[in-house]
């Protein structure tokens, strides 16, 4: 994971200057020449701070620095700085700084990758005193209009009003003389108690709506740029392949067609008037690879690897208290199971795309990121500029799910092809296809899990030996310290407060045999938080019922010390009323599983009733979903977050799945790489229960606990155990 | 060359016969709305109406339309957003990333245009869009208000 860089308190709130060119949600056709003159100095608005731009008609805009991607953090980050500015919401609308701006200026918007469910929770306090920071200023130039003091006026709904005569005035009027005032520092900048808060909590309709409607929202795929040319690309499906020979020559003949071209050692592109005859000549270009070292690797082959690394002495070991080995050599009965998580293509709607245009002085890029920091440097890097002569302007994403955040090959390939046709703007657009060979992976992982019972039926020893593939050594391979990856024990920590196991075991080993494929791992909504639910989670089940207790009681006799575990667990049970049955749904009986984890910081569990007809067809019905991310910043989002996390979590866990064969992917679009509709879904009943005190993400965690309460539901109602994902594989028939 | 009758009104392209309908609305007609999503009708992403019926537009060539087949595209659904099922999606805050959510309106559209109270089952075999951020319970619940049968049995 990219190392956190905390900006500076002052650096955050800053001073008033001059607004570089920001661009606004939604231009359509902007002039590569004047958005590189608008680089340096636009005339402006006031800009407050850098959060706040306030216009003479009262219209505030709220500068956000993460990226939009359908999750609401747009909304939810602007309800922040409103809360705290005493805006009137209803004149709130938003603008993305952009990276090269960010860099200019200090980082004075910090960090803007929009990861690892961290949106709101890594920037709620400085976007607050960011907002507050502008309330304090306007209120000043207010009460210096009226030579009164400012503790005798007040702000709300953007008019300031002097208490003591009544007088009143808007943020409108007093933003240019605000503007000119000095920002207070960091410490002096209160912020609310959260009792008082009046925005914050609110379920509120998200600012992003209306253009999602009518085909206004124009996405990196929608761009058009004066004098664009269009590129399509293929890269040898093999990774670590390269290209050993082109020939063009029809290519070269077709309608449209500018230019065929070798972008780096392993991919060829086409450059056309349009996007379709770029495709269509890319067709028909024979293209020969040099498959390389992988090219007979497979999926088989690599589970044979993983299953060795079980019995490995060497493994780093992520959890541990007591002999656990031990503990089970003298149980008096032992449990022992094998699970495993398949490779899956994050398969976001908008495939990767990117419009970049290169000039030996400078080089843009315009594309759906999720960190704009990171498109920056991968932008600087391929065009060979130092930073400050690249920029990217980020654009509304059709889906992340972490594909869009840590590497951007896509970006490095585009600014590639453009070096090459200096002045024009190119587009590159992937097929699905090419978005589905060219993915960066879920990791592949197993997981042996051995647990020893007392006579009694008490769980003395667990042991967890997880093998297989690190996201970190894949992508951040400078943050592995001593073989260790300290993300690959998602959910099973001890504690941070991040991603903690919910269970306190008298012996407990976990440790993590790293084994990397040829296949390049990304970070995959969830993380690895989705197998290690499923993991320790089915396999407790499991163990409850080989000690004859049921599966909530089990679990509750070990969470004593996890009170916010086993709070959100008590809700779903509850809810779903565990302990008496289900209702049957035409017929067939219905079945409940439950899940409990933590990750990304907060707290979630499910309770998923299923049944499973004679012939094994599984069917969801309901889900219900705790979660308690300690502060709700707003709850319809947060539900839309949970229903949403269970349609990509049940994709994942009943048809998720990328194979390899002959070194490449044998999944090529959604025929072959089927997720799920609606015909599948579940009611889902979401349970926000905000405790205070702490900021979770509401983005991913609900997802790991999609599988595990399904799959633990299908036991209850089959008898059979489902160790590898994904179900469509599994044989649920009933002989 | 092809002549199409498009969200009203009849227009001349000059392209390559197998070009999809889908590309000659983004490229030639600059209707950027109508996405690219797999190119085999497989997720509904390019979704329009043609003579009021769902069609997904990237695998259909040019060729295949004349100028007597009435072409919609969500540009052309309705001029103010306010089509029953635009109005439902912006009460219920349908989208998130919203990639999808053209296809998805002008399913639903169509679905609504020909069954104008559909049931719960009949939306759910209908409406067949595939949306990764998971939008499907409030594409439901939308269709459903304004089919006016929010809260009916399904």
């Amino acid at each position: 994971m990219n190392a956190i860089t905390k900006p500076s308190r002052r650096g955050v709130l800053g001073t008033a200057v001059a607004a570089a060119g920001a661009f606004t949600f939604g231009f359509r056709f902007p002039a590569p020449s004047k958005a590189l003159a608008q680089g340096a100095a636009a005339p402006a608005s006031p800009e407050i701070n850098a959060w706040v731009v306030v216009k003479p008609d009262d219209t505030v805009i709220i500068r956000i620095a993460r990226s939009e991607m359908g999750q609401g953090t747009l909304t939810g980050l602007a309800q922040m700085v409103a809360e705290e500015l005493e805006c009137d919401w209803a004149k709130v609308t938003t603008e993305y700084p952009t990276p090269g701006q960010n860099l200019a200026r200090g980082r004075i918007w910090g960090n803007m990758s929009t990861g690892g469910s961290r949106g709101i929770r890594d920037s709620h306090e400085y976007v607050r005193k960011g907002g507050a920071a502008a309330r304090m200023m306007l209120v000043q130039a207010a009460a210096n209009g009226w030579g009164v003091a400012p503790g005798e006026c007040r702000a709300a709904n953007s008019v300031i009003t002097h208490t003591p005569t009544g007088r009143t005035t808007t943020f409108g009027a007093v933003a240019e003389a605000a503007m000119r005032l000095t920002a207070p520092a960091a410490a002096d900048v209160p912020l609310k108690d959260p009792r008082d808060w009046k925005l914050i909590g609110q379920p509120v309709a998200r600012l992003d709506t209306r253009a999602k409607l009518n085909g206004s929202q124009v996405y990196g795929m929608d761009l058009k740029l004066p004098g664009m040319l269009n590129a399509a690309i293929h890269a040898c499906p093999v990774f670590g392949g390269t290209v050993a020979a082109v020939d063009s020559a029809e290519a070269e003949r077709m309608p449209g067609v500018k230019r065929v071209l070798r972008v780096g050692d392993n991919a060829v592109a086409v450059v056309a008037d349009t996007w379709w005859r770029a495709h269509k000549a890319l067709e028909a270009v024979k293209i020969t690879w040099n498959n390389g070292e992988h090219a007979n690797a497979s999926s088989a082959a690599f589970r044979d690897v993983m299953m060795q690394a079980f019995d490995a002495p060497q493994a780093a070991v992520g959890n541990r208290n007591g002999d656990a080995a031990a503990a089970i050599a003298g149980a008096a009965r032992k449990v022992e199971a094998i699970y495993g998580y398949p490779h899956q293509n994050h398969a976001c709607m908008e495939v990767m795309n990117a419009t970049a245009v290169w000039t030996p002085e400078r080089c843009e890029v315009w594309t759906p990121t999720q960190n704009g920091e990171a498109a920056h440097a991968a932008t600087a890097e391929a065009s060979g500029l130092p930073p400050a002569r690249c920029e990217v302007h980020k654009i509304h994403l059709g889906g992340g799910f972490g594909r869009r955040g840590a590497v951007h090959d896509w970006v490095r390939q585009v600014v590639a092809i453009a070096k090459e046709m200096p002045g024009t703007p190119i587009k590159l657009i992937w097929t699905r296809e090419e978005d589905m060979l060219q993915g960066r992976f879920h990791p592949v992982t197993m997981c042996k899990l051995t647990a020893g019972l007392d006579a009694q039926g008490n769980l003395t020893g667990l042991q967890m030996r997880i093998s297989g593939q690190s996201i970190v050594a894949g992508i951040f391979p400078q943050n592995i310290r001593d073989g260790r990856d300290p993300v690959v024990f998602q959910g099973l920590n001890a504690g941070g407060g991040e991603a903690d196991i919910g269970y306190s075991f008298p012996n407990l080993l976990i440790d993590h045999a790293m084994r990397n494929p040829h296949v390049p791992p990304g970070f995959w909504r969830g993380v690895n938080l989705n197998q290690n639910a499923i993991y320790l989670e089915c396999f407790l089940d499991e163990v409850a019922h080989a000690a004859g207790k049921d599966p909530l009681e089990f679990r509750r006799s070990l969470m004593a010390n996890h009170p916010k575990h086993l709070a959100v667990l008590n809700a779903v049970a509850e809810r779903a009323g565990w302990g008496t049955p289900a209702a049957a749904v035409n017929g067939q009986a219905v079945h409940r599983g439950l899940c409990v984890t933590h990750g990304f910081g907060a707290y979630v569990a499910a309770c998923a009733e299923v049944s499973v007809s004679d012939a094994g067809e599984v069917k969801v019905h309901r889900i219900i979903a705790a979660t308690d991310p300690g502060h709700a910043v707003n709850p319809q989002q947060i539900a839309a977050q949970v229903e949403g996390s269970f349609v990509y979590g049940l994709s994942a866990a009943l048809y998720g799945e990328c194979t390899v064969k002959d070194g490449r992917i044998e999944q090529t679009n959604f025929d072959s790489y089927p997720v799920m509709r609606m015909i599948d879904m579940p009611k889902v009943e979401t349970i926000v229960l905000p405790t205070g005190g702490f900021w979770g993400g509401v983005g991913e965690p609900t997802i790991a606990v999609a599988a595990p309460a399904v799959l633990n539901a299908i036991f209850a109602a089959t008898g059979k155990r489902i160790r590898q994902l994904p179900l469509q594989q599994a044989d649920l028939r009933r002989t | 060359m092809a002549k199409l009758n498009v969200n009203g009104r009849v227009i001349e392209v000059q392209v390559e016969d197998d070009t999809p309908l889908l590309w000659v609305l983004r490229e030639q007609l600059e209707l950027t709305g109508t996405k690219y999503g797999c190119g085999i009708a497989q997720c509904g992403a390019c979704t329009v109406h043609v003579d009021g019926v769902a069609t997904r537009s990237c695998a259909m060539p040019v060729s295949a339309f004349d100028e007597n087949q009435k072409i919609v595209t969500i540009e052309g659904l309705s001029p103010d957003s306010s089509h029953p099922i635009q109005q439902a999606w912006l009460a219920l805050d349908v989208p998130q990333c919203g990639f999808c959510q053209s296809g998805m309106i002008m399913a639903a559209a169509a679905l609504l245009a020909n069954t104008p109270r559909p049931t719960e089952q009949q939306i759910r075999e209908e409406v067949t869009n595939i949306c990764r951020c998971g939008t499907y319970n409030r594409v439901l619940a939308g269709i459903q208000r304004a089919a006016g049968t929010a809260g009916a049995a399904g």
